[in-house]
């Protein structure tokens, strides 16, 4: 944004002084997220910036915590590392459990919410939905309700049905957090698909499946994937719920981190944590081109 | 689509009505029409909104039962709860003891002594022993069992711990929402405030309100500007710019709490910098974690983009020509922002700050987390009744009382920006 020409001193010396508040703000955004990226590679067990690594001595860095996530829980981390110590990696690694239960609950969590959210969204996009708006608030109102209160009322459906302590039971409850993600993304996509193409499919003969399948959802995937990815990531980092009705059986990442932060916290937590920054930038990028291939699809953006 | 097709052939009969090929008047076949898109519509609703009632209502419903309703003295002890109800308002009299003694008896052997004297021991604290104590010497309590059961410990004879059973006595009661506001039964049967230092939920609401208050003053004041900054700038800028918004937003939650953990610990980033440069002495460091200033830091940064993407929502649509018809008509750049630009912006200001308001009133892993003593919110009491002192139904009614707070601004928040309205990203 350009200053207009007749803008005074004052204006001028406020307008550089906003910028720097910007910068400032949205250095506030993102520095802390950056800043454990490069302590993840701490040679010490310590949280801050020791005096080799402002030298940049390589010295100063290792891969030693990243290098402890995956003998951590291992039955012998100190065998020679072959077929045998990967496998053993694989079946005994604390964090690599962790991570095969984050995968398996999100992927069906995800599947579920996915699947029965698009169905509604359907629905609920029609002009002649009866009671929409009602059906939208209580359909969206497990993003509002506090996650502890969620917490507790599974705790206590799920001691008096039998599904406490079961991969059913987190994936259930972790589809139901996801469910507002998916209806938010999927009914602003449908906001803007054109009608008429159903009309004109039908007119050209397709029943509603046919039109479905070839008019529709082809044109409102991106919006499905995206509220998809956004209950793949609820549930990947949601820790309240699982530690509320799960045990020990279904150990995932956030509730592993939450336990090593409040044990005692150490720099493997922040080589975790970088990982799990890396994976949020890939997602989101598929996010972005997503939207843009939806609003070029669309015929709303020039590029 | 078909129904369409027909109701489009309609022909008009001799008396002018019109009526569809099959004969049918036409109101009546539209309405039909009409009435099976509607069941259609809502056939597609209907698989998630019954795994909705099923993995949310329904549990949510439980929990509120929860927190009125709780039968551990009147299943544990049913003669003594038979005598309540035959005896209403009476002093324990001989028929009172030897209920009891025939109920903890009872007790003993189903090994519930502990769970009936934990439940009165949320009203009368310290008398779960008296329930332990006592049952383990019951099958050697011989009539009359007044003066037995008071031998072995002569609390028994207090009237509050007898106002007490009365009330556990009632399967449904209002007792922990009485607990949830600071209330107790006096010995005499009346309503009063708890002792002094009994006295943390009202001020834990309290303070949960205003901590969530000040979170969301803050995040208006830093998400304003950015928003400004994003509504203004071309748009190829902007969207660089918004990613910077959006990936704190994309990244875990506990990735945050961590990171914040490390900047702000007594041996962490921000203080070694500080002592580093000689701003603050080595044994000044600040006190910035485990104390609310933690929890405002953090919670302020991880709610800030749910303030800013809203606003920059409301801020795209806002068109710079009244802002300059403004200035060509006299006014200064101030009375300008003040009068035409932030008044536009409300929408968006009223959006971002009841949804920053409602996610900070519930929230817990930050606070538990960087929160100390001090900077704990409602939520971290709920989880020690729940996972702890095992009070569920205390647990239940604070949780109940929350989400009352929480369904208000719901409501709030749909009457001012509708919940259709709501935008991820």
């Amino acid at each position: 944004m350009a200053l207009p020409i007749y803008a005074s001193p004052l204006e001028r010396l406020w307008h550089y002084v906003y910028l720097v508040l910007c910068g400032l703000i949205f250095f506030f955004l993102i520095a802390p997220i950056l800043v454990i990226i490069p302590l993840s590679f701490n040679a010490e067990p310590y949280f801050t910036f020791t005096q080799k690594m402002l030298t940049f001595d390589s010295e100063g860095y290792s891969m030693r915590w990243y290098d402890n996530l995956l003998t951590f829980g291992m039955q012998e981390p100190g065998a020679a590392r072959d077929g045998n110590w990967w496998a053993d990696v694989w079946t005994n690694a604390a964090w690599v459990k962790a991570a095969k239960n984050s995968v398996i609950i999100g992927f069906f969590a995800t599947i579920l919410a996915t699947s029965l959210g698009t169905l509604a969204a359907l629905g609920l996009s029609r002009p002649e939905m009866p009671y929409q708006k009602a059906i939208m608030a209580v359909l969206i109102s497990p993003m509002i309700v506090p996650i502890i209160i969620t917490a507790t009322g599974l705790f206590f459906f799920y001691s008096a049905t039998g599904l406490a302590n079961s991969y059913l039971g987190v994936i259930l409850a972790h589809a139901t957090l996801g469910i507002p993600f998916v209806i938010i993304t999927v009914t602003a996509t449908l906001a803007g698909f054109d009608r008429s193409l159903l009309r004109a499919s039908a007119n050209l003969g397709a029943g509603p499946v046919r039109t479905f399948f070839k008019v529709q959802l082809p044109l409102i995937t991106p919006g499905v994937v995206s509220g998809a990815l956004f209950a793949f990531v609820t549930s990947f980092d949601e820790v309240v719920v699982v530690l509320f009705v799960g045990s020990h059986e279904q150990q995932t990442i956030p509730r592993q981190m939450w336990n090593g932060i409040r044990e005692q916290i150490s720099p493997s937590i922040l080589a975790v944590a970088t990982l799990l920054v890396i994976i949020s930038i890939a997602l989101l990028t598929t996010v972005e081109l997503l939207r843009r291939r939806s609003e070029r699809l669309r015929g709303m953006s020039p590029t | 689509m078909t129904d369409m097709a027909d109701t489009a052939q309609m022909q008009t009969d001799v008396a002018g009505a019109l009526r569809t090929p099959d004969g049918r008047p036409l109101k009546q076949a539209l309405a039909q029409a009409e009435r099976r898109a509607k069941i259609r519509a809502f056939l597609l609703v209907l698989p998630l909104l019954a795994f909705v009632l099923l993995t949310f209502i329904i549990p949510i419903g439980q929990m509120l039962s929860r927190s009125v309703l709780n039968d551990t003295f009147s299943a544990n002890m049913p003669a003594l709860t038979e005598w309540f109800r035959e005896n209403p308002g009476a002093q324990p009299d001989e028929a009172a003891f030897e209920a009891l003694v025939l109920d903890l008896r009872v007790a003993r052997e189903s090994r519930t002594q502990g769970a009936v004297g934990t439940r009165i021991n949320y009203e009368v604290p310290g008398t779960r022993s008296l329930f332990t104590g006592t049952a383990r010497r019951v099958d050697s309590l011989e009539p009359p069992f007044r003066e037995a059961v008071l031998d072995v410990d002569e609390n028994w004879a207090r009237r509050d711990l007898w106002a007490a059973m009365r009330s556990a006595a009632q399967p449904v009661t209002l007792n922990f929402y009485q607990a949830a506001v600071d209330r107790k039964i006096s010995p005499e049967g009346r309503f009063q405030r708890a002792d002094d230092q009994s006295r943390i939920y009202v001020k834990l609401f309290i303070r949960t309100f205003l901590l969530s208050l000040v979170i969301t003053g803050l995040c208006l004041i830093l998400g304003f500007p950015v928003a400004h900054l994003l509504a203004v700038l071309p748009m190829r800028k902007a969207s660089l710019l918004l990613i910077l918004v959006l990936l704190p937003f994309w990244t875990s939650l506990l990735v945050r709490t961590t990171s914040w953990m490390v900047l702000l610990q007594g041996q962490g980033v921000i203080n070694n910098t500080l002592v580093a440069l000689g701003i603050l002495s080595d044994d000044g460091r600040l006190a910035m974690m485990y104390n609310q200033t933690g929890t405002i830091i953090a919670m302020t940064h991880i709610l800030l983009p749910f303030m800013i993407l809203p606003l920059y929502s409301v801020m795209k649509t806002i068109p710079p020509s009244y802002a300059r018809a403004a200035r060509s008509l006299g006014a200064t750049s101030w009375t300008t922002f003040r009068r035409i630009y932030v008044p536009q912006t409300v929408p968006g200001i009223g959006a971002g700050a009841i949804l920053v308001f409602i996610l900070a009133v519930g929230y817990y892993i930050t606070p538990a987390l960087v929160g100390g003593a001090t900077g704990t919110l409602i939520s971290n009491q709920i989880a020690f009744h729940m996972l702890s002192s095992l009070n569920w139904s205390l647990a239940a009614a604070l949780a109940a009382m929350l989400l009352a707070a929480v369904l208000v601004l719901y409501w709030v928040y749909d009457r001012i920006v509708g919940i259709d309205n709501m935008k991820l990203g």
